[in-house]
């Protein structure tokens, strides 16, 4: 299994470079050094000397991905593509153009953006789950038609409308929470429910359907029909062995859902003012930070790849069967 | 007992929730603050790029920046035409005009004859900077954090982390070194390029520094020891700034943050890269002599400000101007400044929380979107507005002002077909003017908050004429003590007169087709600015393209002379009539010189008249000439006269009197609020309403009884409950 692992890490690398180049060539081709430096600077009195000064401060003046002007290795090494995007494989965030440590900044910002997305995912999957069992536990019936109804109409309304109602009834007209902020400690736990809530509900409709079609299909496996036979009863079955059959797809879904929470989530974030990952990229998007856009497209890949790598790994725990070679 | 557990841990979560609350609102963001202490409490739109006095130059910016440094010169927060006064000088300073042999020369000698001008400017003694870890030394005078091992720095993640802290005295040096800044290659700031235009030696000196940093790459430079004969202290108080020529609009850039003091001490402990890792640096944790000090800096979350205890004298100003008297601004005549004690911003990148924390009585004051303008505004019985019934039975106040700021639609005068200089291409322009109706504009796009331009200066700066005196003739006509736009007529006529009849090319018959080149976002709001250019044009006939692009690509566009229509706007930097007509000054064309006069536009008459405009002082004379111009640009139309803003801001009753006064960008000291008054009615405006989650309970546990029954029928059930196999 080990074996499996470090060849699974080593494919990452070309992947990661892959990604890494994408981004600097899409980036690049949108915006340009002077482009960067001019939404930095400001656009008044903005002079192509303080432009090229900015540039060379800030290490835009170099060549894209081949130096001429030097010779040896340094044509590869003393251009933008090695110096911005080449040194994150060693983990070094480096600086973002306003100057910030960029490692420090993601330290102190995950865990706000994991303060909401663990309570969401955890309390998410768990009624998710328990939806789905009680409708398929009641299959067949106005229950599970009322059920399954209920959970399209919570799928067809955006995200932003969860968003918008719990603002307005929960915390406008009812009071009973903040509209929107963050603080860290036990004072900020009231903070955390609203976001939490939204995340909840509106991810229940969709999580509750596709969970329900995982159970029923194992509903009518042989199996199941041998527990009846057996006599257990039917929350016994559904919960026993339903539930830990069906929880290969759930892993893949789930576990691969684990290393990205650190991300955050950008709607949530920017509506309630949670100063998570997630805002924090699509900030430096709106200022054309690259060195901000590249390290957190670098995480976002490195962390999506680590978790196909666990979900991989967690088959072998729920299904002794599967075996990683 | 499980039962009994559950509700224990349901008891254990509320008494957390309720307990992080305290005796305050559920409600409330603020729940480690009392409503009860002088605190402030509002807000920041987006993360600031940067606190570095020398690099920022945002107004949202500023906002932090100028309560703490303060540059040497300031404006009277209620004196109106704008006035300059001293702030940590004891005087305004002294200008003296030299000729090439360094001969003193008398204040009117013309300008040609000036080679340099001279600003001596005379500190206030004992003014102390705030207190700062920068400054501590050991008993043998060694700066303690200015060498900071890694095991030292290894607890320290903001400045708060270290335990002692110092002061000293403000000195001229100070003032020097930051004007070096201003020329550091590694600073970059963004007016290098423009003031070194002015300041004489800054460009060698900018170069010696960047050969100096060279050498001694990933070393501390201390700027003291590199003399720049641009800036000089003569004495521990006194410190002269060199200006190539003329300049006399300089005295106004004293006033902006860029010629804040820097101690170098700050410099030193801040170039340390154990710091800088922590993203402890100059650009997040500002150092200075202003009334408030950074208490707190979390660019991404929130940002205090409080007191600066070693802050100078400074009394409320005991002028004004006889409307102030009215309005209480003068109750605080000659108390010392700041008020508040404190001021809390948090980061709110969304307007709608802002505005229902605002109304909740969670944030003192507020701005008013478009969204949300009917709801605090209406029209009054005599045509004006007002606050609307719910609003005023609230107490909160409203205070509007016409910004120092201009709005137009450009014309590129290098465009073979909108640019131009001769009679045709001025009817042509003339007549859009006339079809554009900003009134509507303005009227649908800002709610009303903004004045129709008839010029480029705006309302509030010298050379701005109100009433029939002040109208652009060639758009509008007095009547009756109203302007009235002219009739589209005219402008048809106008159309035909310019070579267009009916919006056809009369030498092809071919229909004029017009580029407007616009930056897009993807907002919804711009396809219907969009629309509603295009029916405006429509009226003459004419036929526009809308050339939507990124801001980037529309920036390149302006910069190359690819845009042929286009709406841009300006922001004052000083109240001072050439911060406006520069922009249609000829040797600041965008294109051929890369200024800020995007639309090209070049007239020997109009440059000729700026020049002279430029050194004169408010005088009849500079009147005349500044009205010489605007007819000249008028008649030449290179720009549509669109519209001067109007900013709205609410506060609630406990926010003492304020006067808007966008120059003065350090007025949060000016501000005073009643806070136990704010308490009691954020206590009477946010008890919590628990019904309606008594109802969802209620309505939930009624729609878990069917099921409930359902599987009570279920599990008796026998042979049934195998059927579907």
């Amino acid at each position: 299994m080990i074996k499996y692992l470090v060849r699974r890490l080593l494919y990452a690398i070309p992947v990661l470079l892959g990604v890494n180049l994408i981004t600097f060539i899409l980036f690049f081709s949108v915006n340009s050094p002077d482009d960067m430096a001019r939404a930095y600077l400001g656009q008044k009195y903005i002079t192509q000397a303080t432009i090229e000064q900015w540039k060379k401060s800030h290490g835009y003046d170099l060549p894209m991905f081949y130096n001429s002007e030097v010779s040896g290795i340094a044509k590869l090494k003393e251009t933008l593509f090695f110096k911005k995007s080449l040194s994150l494989f060693a983990f070094d965030f480096g600086q973002s153009d306003s100057g910030r440590n960029i490692g420090d900044d993601i330290r102190h910002r995950m865990f706000p953006s994991l303060a909401i997305a663990i309570p969401s995912l955890l309390l998410g999957l768990f009624l998710n789950m328990m939806v789905a069992l009680l409708l398929v536990f009641f299959r067949n019936t106005y229950i599970e038609t009322t059920g399954v109804i209920l959970c399209i109409v919570l799928m067809s309304i955006s995200g932003l409308f969860y968003i918008i109602f719990g603002q307005f009834f929960v915390a406008k007209l009812w009071r009973l929470v903040p509209i929107s902020g963050y603080l860290s400690g036990i004072d900020g736990l009231k903070f955390l429910i609203l976001p939490v809530l939204v995340a909840i509900f509106s991810g229940l409709g969709m999580g509750a359907r596709w969970y329900r079609s995982l159970f029923l299909e194992e509903i009518f496996k042989d199996y199941v029909r041998t527990a009846r036979a057996k006599g257990m009863t039917e929350h016994m079955i559904l919960l026993k062995h339903v539930l830990r059959n069906a929880l290969i797809p759930i892993l893949t879904g789930v576990v691969v859902l684990i290393p990205s929470l650190f991300l955050g989530s950008l709607l949530l974030e920017s509506f309630f003012g949670v100063p998570g990952l997630g805002s924090y990229t699509i900030d430096a998007i709106n200022q054309q930070d690259f060195a901000i856009v590249r390290a957190m497209i670098f995480l976002g890949s490195l962390l999506y790849i680590l978790g196909l790598v666990l979900t991989d790994f967690s088959y072998t725990l729920v299904d002794p069967r599967v075996r990683l070679e | 007992m499980a039962v009994g557990c559950r509700f224990l841990w349901i008891g254990i979560f509320f008494c957390l929730f309720l307990g992080g609350c305290k005796e305050k609102a559920l409600n409330s963001p603020h729940p480690q603050e009392s409503p009860s202490d002088n605190t402030v409490y509002s807000a920041f739109l987006e993360r600031p790029k940067t606190l570095d006095p020398a690099k920022s130059y945002s107004l949202e910016e500023n906002t932090f920046i100028a309560q703490i440094y303060e540059p040497p010169l300031e404006y009277h927060y209620l004196l109106r035409p704008y006035e300059l006064i001293p702030l940590t000088v004891t005087a305004l300073p002294k200008v003296e005009y030299f000729s090439e042999n360094n001969q003193l020369l008398p204040d009117n000698a013309p300008t040609k004859k000036v080679a340099y001008s001279t600003y001596t400017l005379h500190i206030k003694p004992h003014i102390e900077y705030s207190p700062h870890p920068a400054f501590v030394k050991d008993k043998n005078g060694n700066y303690i954090y200015h060498f900071l091992s890694e095991e030292e720095a290894k607890d320290i993640s903001t400045l708060k982390d270290f335990k002692k802290k110092a002061t000293r005295e403000l000195t001229a040096e100070d003032y020097v070194y930051e004007i070096k800044r201003l020329a550091d290659p590694q600073v970059s700031s963004p007016i290098y390029g423009f003031l070194s235009e002015y300041i004489l030696g800054m460009k060698e000196y900018s170069k010696e520094l960047e050969k100096i940093r060279k050498e001694n790459a990933g070393r501390f430079l201390d700027l003291r020891r590199y003399p720049f004969k641009g800036a000089v202290a003569t004495d521990k108080y006194t410190y002269r700034i060199f200006i190539k020529g003329k300049y006399p609009q300089f005295i106004h850039w004293l006033a902006m943050p860029f010629f804040s003091p820097m101690p170098w001490e700050a410099d030193e402990f801040y170039s340390q890269s154990n710091l800088q890792k922590r993203n402890i640096t100059l650009d997040w944790y500002p150092i200075g002599t202003g009334p408030y000090f950074m208490k707190e800096n979390n660019p991404n979350q929130q940002i205090v400000l409080e007191k600066n205890p070693n802050y100078h004298e400074d009394p409320y100003p005991t002028k004004g101007m006889p409307e102030d008297v009215k309005r209480g601004l003068l109750k605080d005549a000659g108390k010392m400044l700041p008020f508040v004690h404190r001021y809390v911003f948090n980061l709110e990148k969304e307007s709608l929380p802002y505005w229902n924390k605002f109304l909740q009585g969670y944030y003192d004051r507020s701005g008013i979107t478009a969204d949300n303008y009917d709801t605090a505004i209406q029209v009054s019985e005599l045509g004006g507005i007002e606050l609307t019934k719910t609003f005023k039975n609230r107490g909160i106040q409203l205070n509007t002002s016409t910004d120092p700021s201009i709005y137009y639609l450009g014309f590129n005068m290098l465009d073979p077909i909108v640019g131009g200089y001769g009679e045709k291409a001025g009817y042509l322009r003339q007549a859009i003017s006339i079809a554009l109706n900003m009134e509507e504009y303005i009227s649908i796009f800002l709610n009303g908050r903004g004045l129709p331009a008839q010029g480029p200066i705006p309302e509030g700066i010298f050379g701005y004429e109100a009433g029939e005196k002040g109208i652009n003739p060639f758009v509008y006509t007095w009547k009756q003590s109203h302007i009235e736009r002219l009739p589209l007529e005219v402008a048809k006529q106008l159309l035909a007169k310019a070579g267009y009849p009916n919006g056809q090319d009369e030498k092809t018959g071919k229909p004029l087709i017009l580029n407007y080149d616009a930056v897009s976002n993807g907002n919804p709001d711009e396809r219907a600015m969009m629309e509603w250019m295009r029916k405006q044009f429509s009226k003459l006939n004419i036929q526009l393209y809308v050339r939507a692009t990124n801001y980037n690509r529309f920036q390149e566009k302006l910069r190359t002379g690819n845009a042929q229509i286009f709406f841009l706007g300006w922001s004052a930097d000083y109240p001072d009539p050439e911060n406006f007509l520069f922009l249609l000054y000829g040797p600041n064309g965008k294109v051929k010189y890369g200024g800020e006069n995007a639309t090209n536009y070049e007239n020997p008459l109009y440059d000729e008249s700026f020049l002279k405009m430029k050194n004169e002082l408010d005088t009849k004379k500079r009147l005349e000439l500044i009205q010489t111009m605007l007819g000249l640009v008028r008649k030449d139309s290179p720009w549509v006269w669109g519209f001067y803003p109007k900013t709205f801001i609410l506060s609630h009753q406990w926010v003492g009197p304020t006067k808007p006064n966008v120059f003065a960008r350090n007025s949060l000291k000016y501000l005073r609020i009643q806070p136990e008054r704010r308490k009691d009615l954020q206590e009477l405006w946010n008890p919590p309403i628990f019904w309606p989650l008594y109802f969802i309970l209620g309505i939930f546990f009624l729609l878990l009884l069917p099921v409930v029954i359902r599987y009570i029928k279920k599990q008796r059930a026998s042979a049934e409950r195998f059927k579907d196999d």
